[in-house]
Formats: structure tokens, C-alpha cells, sequence
């Protein structure tokens, strides 16, 4: 017997993640098919709704009232403030406790590894206390064996993008004898079962030892940031451990991959996606589809499950495979295209044209994806709507410069809400 | 401020510091200008090939008798700046048989061991050879790093007394009475160690006598000093792959063409090259027919690489030079052979001399010669010993392997910083500090990376050539920010940005000849990574746009309380809280 759901989502990154939500929310059935690991792992695990406007270099407080500004084709602009604001509140039903923002329309900035500062819209709770809009004298704390975040490069940094706080950084061995290229996720498992280490000339538990390994630099600090590796699973009680030993507020500053707060929120999603009854399919990729003959549907999708080809049947199916970094989108070296469904994705003919002279200038590539109508639904070049029950969502859809804009949670929400109830809707 | 040294040489590739060495060991005071990093002109924009002299076996046997000879010197004295992978001259079914055994004949002429395998042989020894690959001359090519040998050359002409100043450009050459007296040049910054942000200054340099080795730079030179130095500038593109198609340098038997070579470099493989003569060394268009002609091409012979990832294209200029008269239309027929122009004897200019032409893998050759001449000026009669000595790192190579535990680094991390480094591993890796790695790809880890840094300033892109951080995959996307950071704490947060920002722009320049597949995902995820979780792209600190912090979200509770229980009220705030963002956003 065929698989067979009333929604099948293809994608199991944040928007993949919504569309399944917010289909299952209508009462429909629903599947989510998703290949490798998400791209979250690589993402800070900030939500970002929209920092800035295209070509402004000024950082947007209000982003709900910047959305008119944005360009027609933009994803934004396609949905409707109305679905961005739906999205987010989907967000934060999910998230619930574990993210903050939910309260205020107004972006927070966040001190990114780099030791600048982003706006954003949602950050874990771990990263609360740590806000640049905030004003308090911190201290930031890199570690020797760890070359993506230096305390000192990050505060003098801070102080430059024009931080009103104090601020001061020390670069401290973690203590324990850990391999000198041990990985973020090593360390955090260490805080997260409190192993004992050998550190200043005794055993001890590792929360404690790495407090005072801490302490002497403290001088008045009012919050302590450390690399995002405060644990894992029990991240809030090792972030409170170490703020009773220090005295001091404690949070994670959001960093590069593999990304814990990344990670944390991909366990989110997917407790979340349990919860909605939706059902996952992981391990294997979507390769092909099969329409309806005569009409513009889709009949089925087809997962390549080590070289055996299985269809799999749905009324409606939601497209959330990313862009290019999640290959929702590739190229060769002559055209750039969509894998699964062969849909149109716009681009200049010359491959040249396809970026900008500078590492971060005006990039075509970046906003590479799929034409949505506004129900989502990919057309062709003409405009005309390709298949009447395929709609996209998140990093597949074209028009948004997301990494520019600080966008990418935002379109990802709003798309995936969107696409899912209008996909459960029309069952 | 002045100097004086014996002799001045004009540029840091691997002439210049091949002469610099020399002349140093023979003890002479001599110093080094270069106006970028060690490398920068022509010698850090080639394929890294190291001839057999099977190349020129049939069109220039004299530069093949050479080759052969100056092959089996590198060997020895920079062994750690070489990998013996062999070549092939491979025959494709359309391929002339004549040629073929003039090549066969040719390389025995010269002195090259040549073996002919069948093309059965030839694709067990190299399995992505194409099917219909019809048979192959063995041949003793390989593959060479020509920044580790240049890095090497400029630190033994150190050893030996000699100055050697980088972003030290050649401003003026200054003639007093008729004669060649030194040059004025402008520091970017320093003299010394590049710093950024530190303020550069000219300094007039006098010496007794000045070389001008800058390649294809060779006629701005000339230019400055009033003399005619007619180098006629050849761009080549290429092409680097992320993995090694090929363990053996591939290339194609015939007379001559374009994409005709790949050679295997590290983790990676490059493909080369084109042949095209430009005005301007500095600028030059860098094409895209160019790119997937070297792909479309070569796949003829290894068809895989039609489907493989490519990370990067560069052009590099070759300083090509023929006697004034002879007439020569196109520069694939321009001698590879070096010319040692006197201006004294040339054009009534005493006091210096030019090296126009030549081939890298006979640079030290051409270093000796030159070196000979400018003996000669002084009555100096020390005999050249660069063939004998080795160069640091290459001292006694053998008991590198022994390195590889010693280190806590991992195989491949230990094996990859230990051929690197060669003998001088074990100074530079036993700091008795936490050696984490900076750059995957690469291998590279921060004891590594800290010598580099030690020698070349701030500047990370030297530190990249001494190290090849940043060059894999990734392209700096996952470790450009490590490095800069490994600046500090010896140079300010300024220093770092500005160094990051130049090496980052640095490794876009390159990879966007590549921007297809898996390589334009691979910078949509770097992109993301810089510009999303680390907003470097609108970074206050660089726009110097004005924040107004408190305009923004402070939090849901007071500061100390989030966290607390009391917040999770305000996270669940139902229309209330729709209406105050609603009204926020008014």
C-alpha cells in the first residue's frame, strides 16, 4: 500500500518545520520528508525577522513597520505583514519558554562572535542576558582552545561598533585536560553531566571549575558571555550553576558551526512537529515527482531510498528545501535550476553576472529561488502558476537577500505558515 | 631615512630571492624590495610544476637539459617544498604518433628518464584517465610550493645577513651622474613587518649596485631608470580543483595548446593553462571562456573533471622577453629561455643590471648566473653554493616522519604541519601551549600559524602562503575569522578587522570563477556565516553608521531576572502584546 497524506512537506529546516505545524493545525494528515541534517546546525539559532533594508546600512528597530519598504518580489511583500506576524506567533508557540523577544515588536541586538552587533527578533533564552541594548558592565570570556571567538578582538570590537557599556574580554584554558581541538560539543557535554576535571591542582566538578577559572577576572561585571557551549540538554541549569558561583547574569554568545543554539532549536522544532502528529520521514532525499496526467498536480513525489524509488502520494505538497546552501536550489555552470520539480528560478544568463565584485556587495546568487504566487504556489516564466497543489516555502523561494537583510527565520516563519495552512486549508 | 646596502634586488618571487640568497651566502650585504608579499607577482600565480624539462624535450632542448638538472637539485635542497608525483604525457587517439616519438626521443636526448606505457598502464597508475587514452611517456615531473620555496629562500638569505623588506614598493630608481645609485621606495607601512594602520613612509635606498628581478614588472622598472626593458607580459588562467583527480602531473602529448596540464598540488589539483599576451601586467581581463576552456578541455583527457568541483581560478603573468628584432607573433613561440640584460653594456646605464625571461623550476639557475655576474662587478670570487645547501626546513628531511606522535596532532593534522614545515617542525609545533586548528581544510593549527605570523606582520594573506590557511574548500568561509584572530593579542581589534576584511576580500576574488554547484553553495553558506551570524557586511564599526542602543529591545523582565519564572508571563502576552508591537511599529 502507498503512502499517502493529506500534506507532504519536503524540508526540515524552520520552514518545513512551520508548514508541517501550521498544516497539521487545520486538521489535516501530514508527513515531512527530510534528506541530511538541517542547515541549522550551521545557523546561530537567532531569529531574525528583517535587520535592514536593502542598501542601508542603518539597523532597523520596528521591523513589522519597515515591511513596506521592501521590494514587490519580495518573499515579504508576496505573503503580507498579516503572515509575518502569524508566523512569528507560531514561532513562539512552539519555542515557548526557550526564546525571548515575544513580548515587543522591536528588534534586540544581539553582540554576534565576531564582536559586532546584529538587530534581531527572537533569541534563546540563553542569550537574554546578554543583549547589546541593554546597559551593563560585562565581561566576555573566549577560551584558548577555541580560535572562533577571542574575548579581547570581540570586546575592543564592541566598544568600536559603539556598545554604551563596559566591556572587557579574557581568553581563559577551560579547565580539564580536553584534546587542544576538542569541539564545542565536547565541552558542552562536559558542563552539561558536571564531569569532574582536574583543574588549579584539584578535582573538582566542571561547572564550578570553570567558574573560578573565571572569577579572578570578574572585576564588577554585572553579566558574564561565553561561547555558545554552556551544555546542551541541560543548558538552563548550567548557565544558573554558574551565575550563583559568579555572582554575575550569565549567557551564551551565538557562534559559527556546529552551532548549539542551532541545535537546540532543531530539537525544538521537531518535539514540536511530534506534538502536531505530524509524520517524519528522515535519511532520504526527494529526487522526483510524478503528476496528475491532464492536470496541473502533483500526484506523488519520489524518495530515493538507496537507489530504490518510492513514491509518495498527497493531496497537497509543500516544497521547504532551502536555497543553495541546503540544495534547494543548485547550478551548474550553466543555469541555475530546482532539483525536484524542474521549476523556474530566475537568473542572469552570464554565470559573471551572478555575483558582485565584493565579498559582500550587491549579490545576485543570494537571492536565487522560485516565483510564488501569493498562495505560494511556484509559476513559470510566464508568470502562470506551475502545479495548483505545490506551494514553497522558506530558503527555495527567490527574492530576498537574507543573509543582507538578516531575514532568513522571518521568511522562513512567514513562507512555511503560510504555504502549510493554505496547503491544510485546501484539503 | 637611508640605507646603504651592496646590492639591491628588486622583487620577491623566486629570482629575487633566489638572488638574494646567493649573493647573501657569498657574503655580500644585499637587501630585497617587494612590492606586495613574497610571492606576489608571477611566482604565486603558477601551477607549482615542477619540471622533468619533458616539455620542452622536443621545441628547446638546451631549457630541457636545464630543467632536468635544476629538477634533481630541487629535490635535494627543497625537499620539503616538493612532491616527486611523476608525469605523463599522455597521446589521445587523435593525437600525432610522430610527435610522440619525436617526445620520446627528445626527453632521452636531454637526459630525462622517459619509460612509454601502454594506455592500459597508464590508466593503472591513473584510473580517471579517459577510456580511449591511447599511451603515455613516463617522466620525472612534479609538483613544487612555490611560496614554501620562496618563504625558505628569503629566510636563508635572512640567515645570512640580508634585508628583506615586502610591501615595499619600487617608487623611483635614482640615477646620479649617469649611473644607477639605488631607488626610493614606499613603505605601506613600517619599514619592517607589515602592521596595518601603521603609517607607511618612503625611504631612499643606496647601494652599489640594483638588480632588477621583477619579472614582468621588469619594464616599469626600466622605465623609472630611463632605460628600455621590452618584457612582454603573457596571461595564463588556473584552474583549482578541491580533491586530486589525478596523483601523477597529466599532460597532453602535443606540439602545443592551451589546457594542456594538470598538475596535483596537496588536497587539491590545478589545471592550466592559456597563453595570451596583455599590456598591463596589473590588469588584464580575467574571462570566463577561459575558466570552462580549461574544464572543457581537459576533460578530454580526464573526463571527471567535467563534473567536479572547481574552488578557485587565478591568472598569473609570465615575464616572457625576446631580443629586440626577432619579431615574434604569438607568445606560446616566445623563448622560455631567461635574458640577462647589462645596462651598462646595453645602454651606457652602469650600476644595474635586469633578469627578463625564464622558467620557475630554473630559478635558482638564473640566481646563480646573475649572481656570478654581479660577483664579477665586485672582484668577488666566492663560489656559488646554493646547489649544496639546503634551505632551512629541508635540512635532514628523513627524520621528519618520526614527528608524528610527538606533536598531540592527530594523523592527518600531524603528518600535513610536519611536511610543511619539514625540519623545522619541531621548533615551531613544541610550544607547550593548547594547539588547537585554525584551519581544517588545511590542517593548519595555531603553533603553525603563529610562525607564519611572526614573519609576515598582520598581513594574513602571507601568513596564508606560508601556511595554505584558507585555501581548501571552504576558501576562509570557516576559518578566515580564526586567523585574524590569532593576531591578537599582538595587534589591536583595528588591526584584526582590517587584516580579516583584506584576506576574506582576497579569497572572494578567486572563488568567483567558480561560482557554480557545489562552490556557489559553499559561498551562499559563507555569506550567510559572515554576513548573517556575524553581520560583518553591516557591521557599525566599518559603516560607522550611528546605533541608538536603547531604541532597541531590552528584554522581556529586568535586567538579572530573565531566566526567571516572572518572564514567562510576559512571553505569553495574547493581544495585549499585539497591539503594543502594533503600536510600536507606528
Amino acid at each position: 500500500m502507498p503512502i499517502r497524506e493529506d500534506v507532504l512537506v519536503v524540508g526540515g529546516g524552520i520552514a518545513g518545520a512551520a508548514s508541517a505545524i501550521s498544516a497539521a493545525r487545520t486538521g489535516a494528515s501530514v508527513r515531512l520528508v527530510t534528506h541530511k541534517k538541517s542547515t541549522l546546525r550551521h545557523a546561530s539559532g537567532l531569529i531574525d525577522v528583517l535587520g535592514f533594508l536593502p542598501g542601508s546600512d542603518d539597523p532597523i528597530v520596528y521591523p513589522y513597520s519597515a515591511l513596506s519598504d521592501l521590494p514587490d518580489e519580495h518573499p515579504y511583500s508576496v505573503v503580507g505583514e498579516n503572515a509575518v506576524r502569524e508566523g512569528l506567533d507560531l514561532f513562539d508557540d512552539i519555542a515557548g519558554d526557550a526564546y525571548r523577544g515575544g513580548h515587543t515588536g522591536k528588534n534586540a541586538l544581539v553582540a554576534t562572535h565576531g564582536g559586532t552587533v546584529k538587530p534581531t527578533a527572537r533569541y534563546p533564552k540563553g542569550a537574554a542576558e546578554g543583549l547589546a541594548s541593554t546597559n551593563r558592565d560585562t565581561l566576555l570570556v573566549g577560551f584558548r582552545s577555541l580560535p572562533d571567538f577571542d574575548a579581547s578582538v570581540a570586546c575592543e570590537h564592541l566598544a568600536a561598533a559603539g556598545a554604551p557599556f563596559a566591556v572587557d574580554g579574557v581568553q581563559v584554558d577551560f579547565p580539564g585536560d580536553f584534546r587542544a581541538d576538542a569541539k564545542v560539543t565536547r565541552y558542552a557535554k562536559a558542563l552539561d553531566r558536571n564531569e569532574t576535571v582536574s583543574a588549579f591542582g584539584k578535582e573538582r566538578p566542571a561547572r564550578e571549575a570553570l567558574a573560578e577559572a573565571v572569577r579572578p577576572h570578574l572585576d564588577g561585571a554585572e553579566r558574564v558571555g561565553f561561547p555558545a557551549l554552556l551544555g546542551d540538554a541541560h543548558a538552563d541549569e548550567v548557565r544558573s550553576d554558574l551565575s550563583s558561583e559568579l555572582g554575575a547574569a550569565v549567557y551564551e554568545i551565538p557562534m559559527g558551526p556546529p552551532s548549539l543554539p542551532g541545535l537546540r532549536l532543531e530539537d525544538l522544532l521537531f518535539d514540536a512537529l511530534d506534538e502536531a502528529g505530524v509524520r517524519i520521514s528522515s535519511g532520504n532525499p526527494v529526487v522526483d515527482y510524478t503528476p496528475v496526467e491532464g492536470e496541473h498536480r502533483v500526484k506523488s513525489v519520489t524518495v530515493d531510498r538507496n537507489n530504490q524509488r518510492v513514491p509518495l502520494h498527497a493531496d497537497e505538497f509543500v516544497l521547504a528545501t532551502g536555497g543553495l546552501v541546503g540544495k534547494g536550489i543548485t547550478s551548474d555552470r550553466e543555469s541555475v535550476s530546482e532539483p525536484v520539480f524542474d521549476l523556474y528560478v530566475p537568473h542572469p544568463e552570464d554565470r559573471y553576472d551572478w555575483w558582485d565584485q565584493q565579498a559582500f556587495g550587491d549579490h545576485a546568487f543570494a537571492a536565487f529561488g522560485v516565483v510564488p504566487d501569493e498562495e505560494l504556489r511556484p509559476t513559470d516564466a510566464d508568470g502562470e502558476v506551475e502545479f495548483d497543489n505545490l506551494r514553497a516555502a522558506g530558503g527555495v523561494v527567490g527574492g530576498a537577500d537574507f543573509a543582507a537583510e538578516k531575514s532568513g527565520s522571518g521568511v522562513s516563519l512567514a513562507t512555511g505558515y503560510l504555504a502549510g495552512r493554505t496547503a491544510g486549508e485546501a484539503i | 631615512m637611508s640605507d646603504s646596502a651592496e646590492v639591491l634586488v628588486i622583487g620577491g618571487g623566486s629570482t629575487g630571492t633566489g638572488i638574494a640568497r646567493d649573493l647573501a651566502m657569498r657574503g655580500l650585504d644585499v637587501t630585497l624590495v617587494e612590492k606586495g608579499n613574497l610571492t606576489h607577482g608571477t611566482t604565486g600565480r603558477m601551477h607549482g610544476l615542477l619540471h622533468s624539462g619533458g616539455r620542452y624535450a622536443v621545441s628547446d632542448q638546451a631549457s630541457a637539459t636545464e630543467c632536468i638538472e635544476e629538477n634533481r637539485v630541487l629535490r635535494d635542497i627543497a625537499a620539503h617544498c616538493v612532491e616527486m608525483t611523476g608525469g605523463l604525457f599522455v597521446q589521445r587517439p587523435e593525437d600525432d604518433d610522430e610527435y610522440f616519438q619525436e617526445k620520446l626521443e627528445g626527453c632521452r636526448e636531454c637526459g630525462i628518464p622517459a619509460e612509454v606505457l601502454s594506455g592500459e598502464e597508464a590508466r593503472e597508475m591513473e584510473p580517471y584517465l579517459a577510456k580511449d587514452v591511447k599511451r603515455a611517456i613516463r617522466v620525472p615531473d612534479g609538483a613544487i610550493d612555490p611560496f614554501r620555496l620562496c618563504v625558505a629562500n628569503a629566510a636563508s638569505a635572512e640567515e645570512h645577513g640580508a634585508r628583506i623588506e615586502t610591501h615595499a614598493e619600487v617608487i623611483d630608481v635614482l640615477v646620479e651622474d649617469g649611473e644607477v645609485v639605488g631607488l626610493e621606495v614606499k613603505h605601506d607601512s613600517g619599514p619592517g613587518k607589515r602592521e596595518h594602520h601603521t603609517p607607511g613612509e618612503t625611504e631612499k635606498l643606496y647601494a652599489d649596485y640594483v638588480v632588477n628581478a621583477s619579472g614582468a614588472w621588469a619594464g616599469q622598472i626600466g622605465d623609472m631608470a630611463g632605460v628600455d626593458v621590452a618584457v612582454r607580459p603573457s596571461k595564463g588562467v588556473m584552474t583549482i580543483m578541491n580533491t586530486r583527480q589525478v596523483d601523477t602531473v597529466v599532460n597532453r602529448c602535443r606540439p602545443k595548446g592551451d589546457a594542456d596540464i594538470i598538475v596535483p598540488h596537496e588536497t587539491a589539483a590545478i589545471l592550466g593553462t592559456t597563453d595570451e599576451e596583455v599590456e598591463d601586467p596589473d590588469e588584464y581581463p580575467e574571462e570566463q571562456w577561459e575558466v570552462d576552456m580549461m574544464i572543457d578541455t581537459l576533460s578530454e583527457l580526464v573526463p571527471i573533471l567535467q563534473e567536479a568541483r572547481t574552488i578557485r581560478s587565478f591568472w598569473g603573468v609570465r615575464p616572457l622577453y625576446e631580443p629586440p628584432g626577432t619579431g615574434t607573433t604569438d607568445p606560446t613561440d616566445i623563448t622560455r629561455d631567461f635574458f640577462l640584460l647589462d645596462h651598462e653594456d646595453r645602454d651606457d646605464l652602469p650600476g644595474m643590471t635586469s633578469i627578463v625571461g625564464g622558467k620557475f623550476t630554473t630559478y635558482r639557475m638564473m640566481a646563480e648566473k646573475i649572481s656570478d655576474h654581479v660577483c664579477e662587478k665586485f672582484g668577488i670570487t666566492a663560489e656559488c653554493r646554493t646547489a649544496d645547501e639546503p634551505l632551512p626546513g629541508s635540512d635532514d628531511f628523513s627524520i621528519l616522519r618520526d614527528y608524528m606522535d610527538e606533536f598531540g596532532l592527530r594523523s592527518p593534522i600531524g603528518r600535513r604541519s610536519v611536511q610543511r614545515l619539514g625540519s623545522r617542525a619541531d621548533e615551531v609545533l613544541k610550544t607547550g601551549e593548547p594547539n588547537p586548528v585554525i584551519c581544517e581544510c588545511e590542517a593548519v593549527t595555531r603553533a603553525e600559524f603563529a610562525d607564519a605570523v611572526e614573519g609576515s606582520g598582520s598581513d594574513l594573506n602571507a601568513a596564508r602562503i606560508r601556511t595554505r590557511a584558507s585555501m581548501g574548500n571552504c576558501q576562509g568561509g570557516f576559518c578566515a575569522h580564526r586567523m585574524a584572530n590569532e593576531l591578537a593579542p599582538k595587534y589591536e581589534a583595528e588591526v584584526v578587522r582590517t587584516a580579516l576584511d583584506e584576506l576574506y576580500q582576497e579569497r572572494w576574488k578567486g572563488q568567483r570563477h567558480a561560482l557554480w554547484g557545489d562552490q556557489l553553495s559553499q559561498a551562499m553558506l559563507n555569506y550567510a556565516l559572515h554576513a548573517t551570524t556575524m553581520n560583518r557586511d553591516r557591521d557599525p564599526a566599518r559603516t560607522g553608521a550611528s546605533v541608538d542602543f536603547s531604541a532597541f529591545d531590552g528584554g522581556p523582565t529586568e535586567p538579572g531576572e530573565a531566566g526567571a519564572d516572572a518572564s514567562a508571563a510576559a512571553t505569553d502576552g495574547g493581544s495585549l502584546r499585539e497591539d503594543e508591537s502594533r503600536q510600536e511599529g507606528r
